[in-house]
């Protein structure tokens, strides 16, 4: 048997068996739901509902009722859509990434990463849909003769390039995480008493065996998918971040996008992964399971593409100077200290200067901290798409039709409603699926469990 | 003589797979084992072959990059070539680099749906199909080996319930079928 090294911290606390991981994770699914669920699943839910009523009287005004002009024709339609998309790569790099590399650590978290990657892909999805004006011609998107009314769709445009991106992203996202299911849909399916949850699992299950082909096939499937999911998730943030390189706005000129989108969609999907099990892991008591380790290893993630993202804005500003374009270095003096100074330096508050304070043990390990930053870290993360695609808009070559975007109470809407379906989701999620890939978890506990690690230890003494 | 399935069931994978080689030296065919996680090692042992998922993942990308490049070509260059913003359409090997993030996806689309439902339709897992495991614990923390003695005409079912016996067993459960 694989056995792993004294020094190393376990990954799973406390005195654990292999029916006691079951039980952790099927006993909230089959007993009732505590009390602070139903409350936030009713703010989730009324927030979701207003969203809802937003999107249906945008849909039936017309795009209009945002706070668009003629200048800033972009704004928060996009500037959600792309922190949503960077919001969901985290979960992809956990469950993709990190599998090729064999980090142990990623299987308590899988799970609820790739849930929250398909929500927020979901949610991202929503704006190109709804910011089309007329939604129900959306499948005009794809490859339609002519006869449809529209032409042939364009090949050689980025925006085009996002439809089949992101349609591909998320699709193969939830066929990843679905293979997953499958065998704890087995577990619980197998575990529940209730007739009507046996069915519904029994369903879900899909007639799950855990026979030794079945496992062989299981790994291979997971591996390919990790191993073409990880260039896939690398093209989806480049391509969405060539929606802008490949256009001739100052400001959205670089070459340097697809890479600085992608660390900064692994910075902030991060974040909202800490965001979301941090509640998860006091809420269901999973603290055994998603230790002050994994946090810790998030936050060291969290360093690293923080001081990616960090090193490309210094790269972008240096570049508009000595790059010699007068227009170039003008959208980035503007962006520093013109009417959205604000804006700009939020971003780099957030994003580049707040992380650094990762290095210090004692604040990465503090999860009070990690929570606050995780929430600093979305908020830097937004304001960086706002600053990306509204400053370098709303100062066009024309002074004459330089003009400020101010949101109506349909962005604000559109987007908090995004927030409340996406939290809506997610506590479903949270309740009727199992929230820790069972079958991972198991499969480390005798090499990475403490009680384990503590009697290999005493017998090699 | 009815035929008889031994389910011999261990609460370790390391157990189980000291039996299930013990079971293969003395001649038994193992039919299958169930376990709630993959059993490292096990295949071998029990003569499972690898698994052919890869290869046909490969087929269907590259099926999905010749649809991609086909069907861009018939759209955007054969059958109603535009000219927008001054980038027209020409030849393929002139567009090409601009038809690559698209080919790049529909290669990864066909790829991983491809590999997916080969992958259900092979292990007969597909929504609403009966549960085949012979025991729900199977699914939980127990590693079960399946025997079947119309398998292993030279054993009895005592013989081999009492080579079992000598490995660390928990249990052992017979049925008719």
């Amino acid at each position: 048997m694989h056995s792993e090294a004294a020094i190393r911290t376990p990954l799973i606390l406390g005195h654990k068996t292999y029916h006691d991981i079951t039980n952790d994770i099927v006993a909230p699914i089959e007993n009732k739901a505590p009390r602070g669920w139903y409350v936030l699943m009713g703010i989730a839910g009324l927030i979701a509902a207003y969203g809802t009523g937003c999107i249906l009287y945008l849909i039936s005004k017309g795009i209009g009722v945002w706070g668009l002009n003629k200048t800033v024709d972009w704004a928060w339609d996009i500037t959600n859509f792309v922190w949503w998309v960077g919001i969901g790569h985290a979960g992809t790099l956990i469950s993709a990434v990190l599998l090729l590399f064999r980090q142990k650590w990623r299987m308590a978290i899988n799970r609820s990463a790739e849930a929250m990657t398909i929500f927020a892909v979901i949610m991202a999805a929503t704006f190109p849909g709804i910011h089309m004006g007329r939604i129900w011609m959306a499948y005009w998107v794809f490859p339609l003769p002519n006869q449809f009314g529209s032409l042939w769709v364009n090949f050689n445009s980025p925006l085009l390039w996002d439809v089949f991106a992101i349609s591909t992203y998320f699709s193969v996202s939830l066929v990843f995480w679905y293979i997953g299911l499958i065998p704890d849909f087995a577990t619980i399916r197998d575990k529940v008493t209730r007739p009507a949850m046996k069915k519904v699992y029994g369903i879900l299950s899909f007639g799950w065996t855990g026979n030794a082909k079945a496992w062989t096939r299981f790994e291979e499937v997971s591996l390919v998918l990790a191993g073409i999911a990880t260039p896939l998730v690398f093209s989806v943030h480049s391509v969405v971040s060539m929606d802008f390189a490949t256009s001739i706005i100052p400001g959205w000129h670089t070459t340097i996008f697809p890479p600085y989108f992608v660390s900064g969609a692994v910075f902030s999907g991060f974040a909202m992964v800490l965001t979301l099990l941090l509640v998860m892991r006091k809420v269901m008591h999973l603290e055994n399971y998603i230790t002050v380790k994994h946090v810790e290893y998030m936050n060291i993630v969290i360093i690293v593409t923080g001081s990616i993202v960090g090193v490309a804005y210094i790269t972008e500003l240096f570049i508009s100077w000595y790059s010699g374009v007068e227009y170039e270095s003008y959208a980035f003096i503007n962006r520093a200290t013109g009417p959205y100074w604000w804006a700009y330096w939020s971003m780099m508050t957030c994003n580049v200067i707040s992380p650094q304070l990762f290095w210090i043990k004692k604040l990465r390990t503090n999860l009070a901290f990690t929570f606050f930053m995780s929430i600093i870290v979305n908020i830097g993360m937004w304001f960086e798409r706002f600053v990306i695609i509204v400053t370098s808009l709303h100062r066009d070559y024309l002074p004459s039709s330089w003009t400020m975007f101010h949101p109506t109470w349909v962005d604000v809407g559109v987007f908090i409603g995004t927030l409340g379906i996406f939290f809506t989701l997610y506590l479903l999620f949270a309740r009727y699926f199992p929230v820790l890939a069972l079958n991972e978890v198991k499969s480390i506990l005798k090499v990475s469990g403490e009680s384990y690690k503590q009697e290999a230890q005493k017998h090699h003494h | 003589m009815a035929n008889k399935v031994i389910y011999a069931v261990y609460e370790d994978p390391e157990l189980l797979k000291d039996g299930a080689r013990k079971l293969v030296s003395s001649g038994i065919k193992v039919k299958d084992v169930f376990s709630p996680f993959p059993v490292h090692g096990i295949d071998p042992i029990i003569g499972i072959t690898r698994t052919r998922l890869g290869i046909v993942s490969f087929m269907f990308g590259i099926t999905g990059t010749c649809l991609a490049i086909l069907g861009i070509w018939y759209f955007n260059i054969f059958d109603w070539p535009m000219n927008i913003g001054g980038k027209p359409s020409q030849a393929l090997y002139k567009n090409l680099p601009a038809f690559i993030p698209v080919t790049f996806e529909f290669t990864v689309l066909c790829a991983a749906h491809g590999m997916a439902i080969t992958y259900l339709i092979r292990n007969k897992t597909l929504p609403g199909m009966p549960a085949r495991n012979p025991d729900p614990r199977s699914t939980d923390d127990k590693f079960i080996i399946e025997v079947r003695t119309n398998e292993n005409h030279g054993h009895s079912s005592e013989q081999i319930t009492e080579l079992l016996r000598g490995t660390s067993v928990l249990e052992i459960n017979e049925r008719q079928y």
